[in-house]
């Protein structure tokens, strides 16, 4: 017989088992993710500074060369930089961030940063260097390992150096092992992407080679910033209810309801505790267990809970998605849509569609998806993502649209919850009401873009129209001319003024 | 030789051409008119569809009714043909004066030195009968003959009117194998004939079997080949032979309803030709080989097929093949169910159709 050993594993540990599942598969995917965790937090912290994001990638070859695999990889941002104190634990410690609360941020679990750092750590043994500075008079500069076993961090240097331009902003550069040669047309795709969603921000890029990959913004403008929500009755569940309970001030069930919850009146408060058969005066704290899961249930089954508001939310807006679109794609035509906030499960969500056509747009069998989640692109598996069904489902015919034709189509969905299948951000779950919207959302993009094809079939039939008119009208007036004997031709101008004229009328209907 | 008659004129023909002049500047003058008022150029001329055909029974033909079509320019879809119409005016003009005659395939080909490209020739064949339906005049006399020809033999002397042969003198035994009824025959002259009919053949075999035995010295005859379906040019030439020398006219077919239709828009036309007119000769008479012959001579014959057997059934409704023997001779042929051709009477030697038939159809049929 033989006896079960039990051990326990810190967090870090488990993601260092799995880092596959938050997209450190293999040294290709590696360099890529690392990439990408690092430049999202960096326009995160960009956007809370309020300015516009401008951010430095280098990725250069590690002591051994090309041979050895090794890498060093450092960006820079003009961000908010990080509090000297939670430095060390924002990149060695995963599950540690500032991004729990209920508002629209591309970071979500905590998890990226340090995911990158702890992969450079046990494929090279380096420790990482983190500078940082909020704008103060200092700037912190960290050497950090990450204790895997403990998930904590491992100070091995610290140094505080004076602001003098009062920089706020942070460094990240690190060594890890990787394939830049076979991740590079991801990377570079990613980049444009995020350029795309991003045109507010500058972004630039040197590979290994030295190649310089620039992408500037379009605009200065932003679109404004998501303010923090409470959460909606519809999307908690008992655990979230229960520490609400534990920490609330509040002594009475209706001050409970109408301080925590988010758009809750007092009439609406006073409604549902008398649906829920609770007395409005009652002490939270004291709700025994069974009456906590009845209040959870009586608040996903009350009709009368207004909507979430779309305030955590922070849609790119159609002016910036058509300058993003404009400046990376360059098609000839971009139809935009945004669509009303609408929600799943008690998670508000906005979807923004786009349909680019013509210009520089590819003609390939099928038409480009480009999918982004809170402005973040999403690259992998396509395939499984809710818009590339939803795309297939539709009849493109009647929007005078065919495969073969150079056309894109973008979806973006903003959520202070993403329904992401993995937490390696890679696409979109099936929700019906999510589908539904993106359905919507393309649809109406694709009457635009019915609109402009017919114009353009309109366009072009009048110039053909023109130039048949102006073919054989000459023609016939050379010919009657011979045969009525005269010397001078008649005048066929007018005629043809009048052909061209009908046409510009009719193109303007 | 028959009596004078209009249509032999000398000068008649000389008249028709200068008309036909006119009426082409005139067209011109019009359109130029019209593009000196700013107006779009447009025409309005017979329609050719279908339900615009009637058959006329006092004019013994196919004839245009009243319906009217407007081609406009400012119609996109009718500029193309509308500018390949002026253009073929344009190009009949200039062959009439510079007396010269084109074929229809010249006539496409002709186009594309004008930068006026025809799809095929049957688009341009197509736009030359609108210009006839215009013009009100058929494109031979224009100077637009078709490919396909057919001969003549037989006492009649010609004289010729087209350039470089005014007044010279023809007689059409001149040459063996007959002579080519073409633009020359057509604009000429009929000066004397010791003839007494005219048998129109529809197979070059037996026009030159018939020669070969003398038909047209024993029967008195002048010898048409028709050569299939007669060319417009052959049927006008038909016609003047009916008509300015007074002389019968004796059809010959194959057995058949392709063969009797020959024969049939020899007499009443077609309705291809309903915009045209001297182009019939009402009194020609279809002479055989007749469904009855079929049974009578005992000839080899084929099955009719059910091609064969619809296009009976059409002709049987048809308004020209109203009268008793045309009625009663598609009733044999679907009777019977056989078709011969002419050279069936063969089985009873070679000249037996010349001794023996020939001269018992003539009979009956006169
Ligand atoms: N460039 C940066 N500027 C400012 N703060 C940063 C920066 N990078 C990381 N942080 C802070 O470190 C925290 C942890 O980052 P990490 O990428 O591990 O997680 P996250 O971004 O919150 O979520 P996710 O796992 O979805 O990326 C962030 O929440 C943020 O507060
Ligand atoms: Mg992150």
């Amino acid at each position: 017989m033989v006896t079960q050993v039990f051990e326990e594993i810190s967090p870090a540990d488990f993601f260092y088992r799995n880092r596959d599942i938050a997209g450190f598969t293999n040294p290709s995917r590696a360099i890529f993710a690392s990439i990408r965790e690092l430049v999202e937090n960096s326009l995160d912290a960009a956007e809370l500074a309020g300015a516009p994001p401008t951010i430095y990638i280098r990725l250069t070859y590690g002591e051994g060369g090309l041979e050895s695999g090794v890498y060093r990889l450092r960006v820079e941002d003009n961000g908010v930089g990080i509090t000297s104190r939670h430095i060390p634990s924002a990149f060695g410690q995963v599950l540690f961030g500032s991004k729990y609360k209920l508002k629209q941020a591309r970071g979500t679990f905590g998890l990226g940063g340090t995911m990158a750092v702890l992969y450079g750590q046990i494929t090279t043994h380096k420790p990482a260097l983190i500078v940082s500075s909020t704008g103060s008079t200092k700037v912190y500069k960290y050497r950090i390992m990450v204790d895997i076993q403990r998930n904590r961090p491992i100070i091995l240097e610290r140094k505080i150096l004076i602001n003098k331009d009062q920089w706020h902003g942070t460094i990240v550069k690190f060594s890890l092992e990787g394939d830049y040669f076979r991740a590079m047309p991801k990377i570079l795709e990613y980049l444009k992407q995020t350029a795309l969603v991003n045109p507010y921000a500058n972004i630039t890029f040197v590979d290994p080679k030295g190649r310089l990959y620039k992408f500037v913004r379009a605009t200065t403008k932003m679109p404004p910033l998501p303010k923090e929500t409470l959460p909606h009755p519809y999307g908690v569940d008992v655990e979230t209810v229960k520490r609400l309970m534990q920490m609330t001030p509040h002594r009475n069930m209706r001050d409970f309801m109408i301080k925590h919850f988010h758009r809750i009146s007092e009439k609406i408060a006073y409604k549902f505790l008398e649906f829920a058969a609770i007395p409005r005066g009652k002490n939270p704290k004291r709700l025994g267990p069974g009456e906590v899961v009845k209040l959870v249930q009586m608040m996903k089954r009350f009709e009368e809970f207004r909507s979430p508001s779309a305030s955590c939310l922070s849609p790119l807006g159609e002016e910036l998605l058509k300058a993003g679109i404009l400046k990376e794609l360059k098609p000839e035509f971009i139809a935009v849509c945004q669509r009303k906030p609408s929600t799943y499960a008690g998670h508000p969500f906005i979807i923004e569609t786009a349909i680019a056509y013509g210009g520089s747009i590819p003609k390939k069998t099928d038409f480009v998806l480009y999918r982004f989640a809170n402005r973040i692109p999403l690259l992998y598996d396509e395939a499984s993502d809710v818009s590339f069904r939803v795309i297939k489902s539709m009849n493109w015919r009647r929007y005078k649209a065919s495969p073969d034709m150079p056309i894109a189509v973008l979806v973006h969905i903003c959520s202070t919850k993403i329904p992401y299948k993995t937490v390696g951000k890679e696409f979109i779950a099936d929700r019906p009401e999510v589908k539904r919207e993106i359905l919507n959302g393309i649809r109406e993009a694709a009457r635009k873009l019915r609109r402009y094809l017919s114009k353009q079939e309109h366009v072009e039939k009048e110039k053909r129209r023109l130039s048949v008119f102006s073919k054989y009208l000459p023609k016939i007036a050379k010919f009657s001319t011979e045969l009525a004997g005269k010397e001078r031709q008649p005048d066929i101008q007018k005629l043809l003024e009048i052909v061209n004229q009908v046409g510009r009328k009719e193109s303007r209907k | 030789m028959g009596e004078k008659n209009p249509e032999n004129d000398v000068s008649a023909a000389v008249k028709k051409k200068k008309e036909i002049v006119i009426d082409l500047e005139s067209f011109g003058e019009t359109l130029y008119h019209q593009m000196e008022q700013g107006e779009f150029p447009w025409i309005k001329m017979p329609s050719r569809s279908t339900e615009n055909i009637y058959y006329n029974p006092e004019l013994r033909q196919y004839v245009l009714g009243e319906r009217k079509v407007k081609r406009s320019t400012r119609n996109i879809r009718h500029i193309r043909p509308f500018t390949q119409l002026v253009w073929t005016a344009f190009f009949a003009h200039q062959l009439s004066h510079q007396r010269k005659t084109s074929t229809l395939r010249d006539v496409y080909y002709s186009a594309q030195a004008y930068n006026m490209s025809f799809k095929d020739q049957s688009e341009s064949d197509n736009v030359i009968t609108d210009l006839e339906t215009v013009i009100g005049f058929a494109r031979e006399d224009f100077n637009i003959f078709p490919e396909e020809r057919s001969a003549i033999f037989g006492d009649l002397t010609i004289e010729y009117t087209v350039p470089g042969y005014e007044g010279r003198q023809m007689n059409m035994t001149s040459h063996p194998d007959g002579l080519m009824i073409g633009p020359a025959l057509t604009y000429s002259e009929f000066v004397k004939t010791s003839a007494d009919k005219v048998i129109a053949i529809e197979k070059g075999g037996l026009f030159t079997r018939f020669i070969e035995e003398n038909v047209h010295k024993k029967f008195n005859a002048l010898l048409v080949l028709t050569a299939g379906q007669a060319p417009r040019a052959t049927r006008h030439f038909i016609r003047r032979l009916n008509k300015e020398l007074a002389l019968p006219v004796y059809i010959l077919t194959d057995g058949d309803p392709w063969g009797m239709h020959i024969a049939m828009v020899i007499i009443s036309g077609s309705a291809n030709a309903a915009h045209l007119r001297g182009l019939t000769t009402p009194d020609a008479k279809w002479s055989g080989v007749w469904a009855t012959d079929i049974v009578d001579y005992k000839l080899p014959t084929d099955p009719l097929t059910e091609v064969d057997m619809k296009r009976l059934q059409e002709l049987q409704r048809d308004s020209r093949y109203k009268d008793e023997i045309w009625q009663r001779e598609i009733k044999t042929f679907m009777k019977i169910r056989k078709k011969a051709e002419q050279e069936a009477f063969s089985r009873y030697g070679l000249t037996y159709i010349v001794d023996e038939y020939l001269p018992a159809k003539l009979e009956e049929s006169a």
